[in-house]
């Protein structure tokens, strides 16, 4: 194997995939809800849907969503053998282990966080992914805007959305200043900028995310 | 000064050799004294379990100052127990109450397979630092001191990253069994000083490599090899050993 396909192999390689992938994912996420937010405007989701037929036509945005899609998948694989690894790494559990005593519980628990989030993507992409290609390939009108107010009538649906978020926001609470670090930016100056920036990230994206279905539902954006 | 007046309940994993299973088996203690170290506590112990005919604990220690590494044992959850900075021949008996039960177990990891009851083989870490661990110095007249100007701030970091001393707390407390933070501080009290420039890029290659031949886990970040490392090595270590493996890995040319 050659020193560079060696570099993506090895412990840290890997790591720096994940990390990778994590902040491109990050800014996804501030594509997404920035977009999405547009609907608080109440006026009848006119501008959301500018907006959202702009991402589900444009070529630029289509290519760039291949790009997005190749990011997760990377993310999951990474993820799965690095914790395969890990788990080889201790055969024999402890007894009696203490962690709490000495980090976060989200921040060992990344890959069920993960796992939910990703049970909730799977969901997420068949509510509104899958009619907007379905509409692009097959020249049809669709309404996103009305798709969404359809689908956050149910209140389960409301209920999974929310739990949704809240796994992404625990899981960006360690994984935001995480990938910072595995990347090597560690810095006496700028870490606790980092680390201040993603506490807030975590807290302030999720709600977003989390009201506009609260909001439908309540009947408070129609 | 208080003597003899502690009744603890001791759980220790007891282990025949490396290929038996073992098993936690109780053991009552009566009239420990608070101001005993926990080591001092394990060799009264042993003494009743010599006196009995039994088998004593086997355990590693040396020094007893809390500056060789040897001292191991996974104190009810914690490596060297729950005090912070504090290996466990430097712990006492005063950090428990009377009555405790306390649950004694070795490092868990692959890399560090258990050789009998609480002892574990950690000559994985003795082959890292093989890998690269070292600067290669001519022989000859040592250099005069000042020949090479070397910034506070720097000398201080590599003074901090050099005060491990491979116990394996890291490891052991790690939920993914990963060396990352004893190999960052090897790597890097040598990176942050002159006299590691040379081989500073293959160094960072050779014992990420020789790590993961052993078969530590993957970093996650979770900062608990940090929190309870009884020397207070610095996360920090971490993303310096990062940034120069990238550099050694797409930057330099240098193949090992």
């Amino acid at each position: 194997m050659s020193s560079l396909s060696k570099a993506f192999t090895s412990s840290i390689g890997r790591k720096f995939v994940m990390g990778l992938t994590g902040l491109f994912l990050i800014s996804f996420l501030i594509v997404h809800v920035s977009i999405n937010a547009l609907i608080f405007l109440n006026d009848g989701g006119e501008t959301f849907n500018v907006a959202a037929d702009f991402m589900g036509h444009n070529i630029v945005i289509r290519i760039m969503e291949v790009g997005l899609f190749a990011g997760i998948i990377l993310h999951i694989v990474q993820a799965i053998t690095l914790t395969a690894q890990n788990n080889a790494a201790r055969p024999q559990k402890y007894a009696y282990n203490k962690a709490s005593a000495n980090s976060k519980w989200y921040s060992r628990s990344m890959g069920l966080l993960g796992t939910l989030i990703l049970m909730f993507l799977i969901l997420h992409l068949y509510h509104f992914w899958w009619p907007t290609k379905v509409a692009v390939y097959t020249h049809q009108e669709h309404n996103t805007f009305q798709n969404i107010v359809m689908i956050f009538q149910e209140l389960w649906v409301v209920v999974i959305y929310v739990l949704g978020v809240i796994s992404l926001g625990y899981h960006l609470l360690h994984g935001f200043q995480s990938s910072f670090q595995t990347m090597g930016w560690n810095h006496k100056k700028w870490t606790p900028v980092v680390k201040t920036i993603g506490v807030w990230f975590s807290i302030i994206v999720p709600i977003i995310f989390a009201l506009m279905p609260i909001s439908i539902y309540l009947g408070w954006i129609s | 000064m208080s003597t003899g007046n502690m009744n603890l309940t001791l759980q220790v994993w007891r282990q025949k050799n490396k290929n038996s299973t073992g098993k936690l088996v109780d053991y009552k203690l009566s009239d420990i004294s608070p101001d005993m170290s926990f080591l001092e506590m394990f060799d009264v112990l042993n003494e009743q379990l010599i006196n009995k005919g039994e088998e004593p604990v086997v355990f590693d220690h040396d020094c007893r100052e809390g500056i060789c590494g040897m001292c191991s044992m996974f104190i009810n959850g914690q490596p060297h127990g729950p005090k912070d900075l504090v290996t466990t021949c430097q712990l006492h008996m005063r950090s428990f109450k009377d009555g405790d039960t306390i649950v004694v177990e070795p490092w868990r990891a692959k890399a560090f397979p258990v050789i009998k009851d609480l002892a574990v083989d950690r000559s994985a870490f003795d082959r890292v630092i093989a890998a690269g661990g070292f600067v290669s110095v001519n022989t000859g007249n040592a250099q005069d001191a000042n020949n090479l100007p070397i910034p506070k701030a720097k000398a201080d970091a590599a003074f901090e990253a050099a005060a491990c001393i491979g116990c394996g707390a890291c490891v052991a407390t790690c939920k993914n069994a990963s060396a990352m933070l004893f190999v960052s501080a090897k790597i890097s009290q040598l990176a942050l000083l002159p006299q590691g420039q040379p081989e500073r890029y293959r160094r960072v290659q050779s014992m990420v490599a020789q790590m993961d031949e052993e078969g530590f886990g993957n970093c996650t970040n979770t900062g608990a090899c940090e929190a309870e490392c009884p020397k207070g090595i610095s996360l920090e270590n971490i993303a310096r050993m990062n940034r120069d493996y990238f550099s050694a890995k797409f930057i330099s040319e240098e193949e090992v």
